[in-house]
């Protein structure tokens, strides 16, 4: 297959970037986008010229560090996977590809597709864990969770992180992902003690670092790898004004 | 407790949510109050007369007055927060994803099509009701014809009498119908009653409190015009609450 790669260059976060055109040829309808990227870096580089840079890591769809906004849709227009686990057959052969680093005031650009994706750490930190002693390993069941319960906090804890969410927002609203922190813990007895806590901190470290406001349009689990549901937002909502009421 | 409302993202938008609930639920009774009008205009006259400027509708008009202003001034607020939380570069390709409703990313636009809607409204009938009772007359003069301030039905008649005003307003019901199918739903998820289970029920709901509403509103301007005639009129401006 034959792809020509609009994809957006900058030097560094100063910069003003600009979109590059390249043209990739012979791609095995079975490459990975992200090995596509990784043979036009190789081209690149025999041209003696500067290789695209790009986030990724484990490429297998764990660890939230690929991103890219490939023609319109945040990971690209494959659903529910990340853009190292999308394959170039899901493209037209010859036809063009526009490649942009996410865009939110909260994810400055480094250099060309990288962002710093900092900001969603920082959230983390400010209450997204439970604060235990470490000691020897607890029994597993000496805890009774209710399956429903179990369910709901896993789906919410299979978020990877990637910024998706904040990405694709036209609010570059970073709700989902707190939404799905909050959510994971407070499903699980664990969390649920220091839970009026952490939605506070989040939901206020999130306002800090200058992400938007949701407005509930839904177009963060439309695009998200992991498909979080919005009812995570709900549940949010609801801890977040819970724990300001009883102020 | 009063910082959250002011300083925090969920905080704002709960008084977005509060306040568009409170609108919606004006709206219902304003939409049932017009209702009457199909059945008995007379009806309709002394519903006016019961409201007019007594203090019970005084103390009305000041709390919708304030709920609009709320629902608007937030509405503005949270809009430019977002605009610069989006960035300055924005995406050159951009789609419209899947399950997501137009009316979702639109809300400004259609909000401020209902806050003109609402002006022409209050010029149309408010400035020639209320107010004119406020300013301490009991008539005001439309077109060369002297209307009471109670006789609300032959000043709606009178307004829809003109095809062009029956267009605008059904122009402007159509932007609260949008308005509406995404604000309706969107008001219980901020306040956190909403789960993967209800958001069909609550969209079935929205969606359903919107239809109503527009064709509650669209009925009663579309049967003035096409009932309204000069004698009516006249006769309704004799005798505003005549059987």
């Amino acid at each position: 297959m034959n792809f020509t790669l609009k994809i957006w260059r900058q030097r560094d976060a100063k910069s003003q970037g600009a979109f590059e055109t390249y043209k990739v040829e012979n791609i095995s309808a079975d490459t990975s986008f992200l090995e596509m990227m990784d043979i036009l870096n190789n081209n690149l580089i025999h041209e003696g010229k500067e290789p695209v840079a790009f986030d990724h890591d484990c490429r297998e769809g764990i660890c939230g560090m690929c991103s890219m906004h490939i023609n319109g849709h945040a990971h690209g227009p494959s659903q529910a996977v990340t853009t190292c686990q999308m394959y170039m057959r899901k493209f037209k052969d010859g036809s063009t590809i526009t490649i942009e680093p996410w865009r939110s005031a909260a994810f400055p650009v480094i250099r060309d597709l990288v962002v710093d994706r900092s900001a969603y750490d920082k959230i983390l930190q400010a209450g997204g864990f439970i604060s235990v002693r470490t000691n020897s390993v607890p029994d597993g069941n000496a805890i009774p969770i209710p399956k429903a319960d179990a369910d709901e906090s896993m789906d919410a804890a299979a978020c990877v992180g990637c910024g998706a969410c904040a990405a694709t927002c036209k609010n570059g609203s970073a709700m989902l992902f707190v939404a799905a922190r909050v959510s994971s813990l407070a499903k699980l007895p664990q969390g649920k003690v220091e839970g009026a806590r952490r939605a506070k901190s989040m939901v206020a470290k999130m306002d800090e670092l200058g992400f938007g406001n949701c407005t509930n349009t839904g177009a963060c689990q439309a695009q998200c790898p992991k498909q979080v549901s919005i009812a995570h937002i709900a549940r949010l909502n609801r801890e977040f004004l819970a724990a300001k009421f009883q102020d | 407790m009063s910082c959250f409302l002011t300083n925090s993202s969920v905080g704002k938008k709960l008084v977005m949510s509060i306040s568009g609930c409170f609108l919606v639920l004006f709206i219902l009774f304003h939409m049932s109050m017009n209702l009457t009008m199909l059945f008995s205009w007379q009806g309709y006259n002394a519903i006016c007369e019961f409201l007019g400027a007594n203090w019970y509708a005084l103390a009305g008009t000041a709390l919708l007055a304030a709920g609009v202003l709320v629902h608007f001034v937030y509405a503005f607020i949270l809009t430019i927060d977002n605009y610069r939380a989006r960035g300055k570069q924005r995406y050159a390709v951009t789609v419209q994803e899947k399950g997501v409703a137009w009316s979702s990313k639109n809300m400004l636009v259609l909000g401020v099509i209902v806050i003109l809607g609402l002006g022409l409204h209050l010029v149309h009938f408010w400035s020639k009701m209320q107010l004119v009772e406020i300013m301490g007359q009991h008539a005001s003069v439309i077109n060369g014809q002297e209307f009471q301030v109670i006789n609300g039905a032959a000043i709606m008649m009178y307004t829809f009498s003109h095809w062009y005003n029956v267009v605008l307003y059904l122009v402007w019901f159509a932007a609260l119908w949008f308005h509406l199918t995404h604000g309706v739903w969107s008001m219980f998820q901020t306040v956190g009653f909403a789960n993967d289970t209800w958001y069909p029920r609550l969209k079935c709901i929205a969606n359903i409190v919107a239809t109503l509403i527009f064709l509650g509103f669209a009925a009663v301007a579309v049967y003035c015009y096409f009932t309204s005639s000069p004698q009516l009129i006249d006769e309704m401006i004799a005798n505003p609450l005549a059987h």
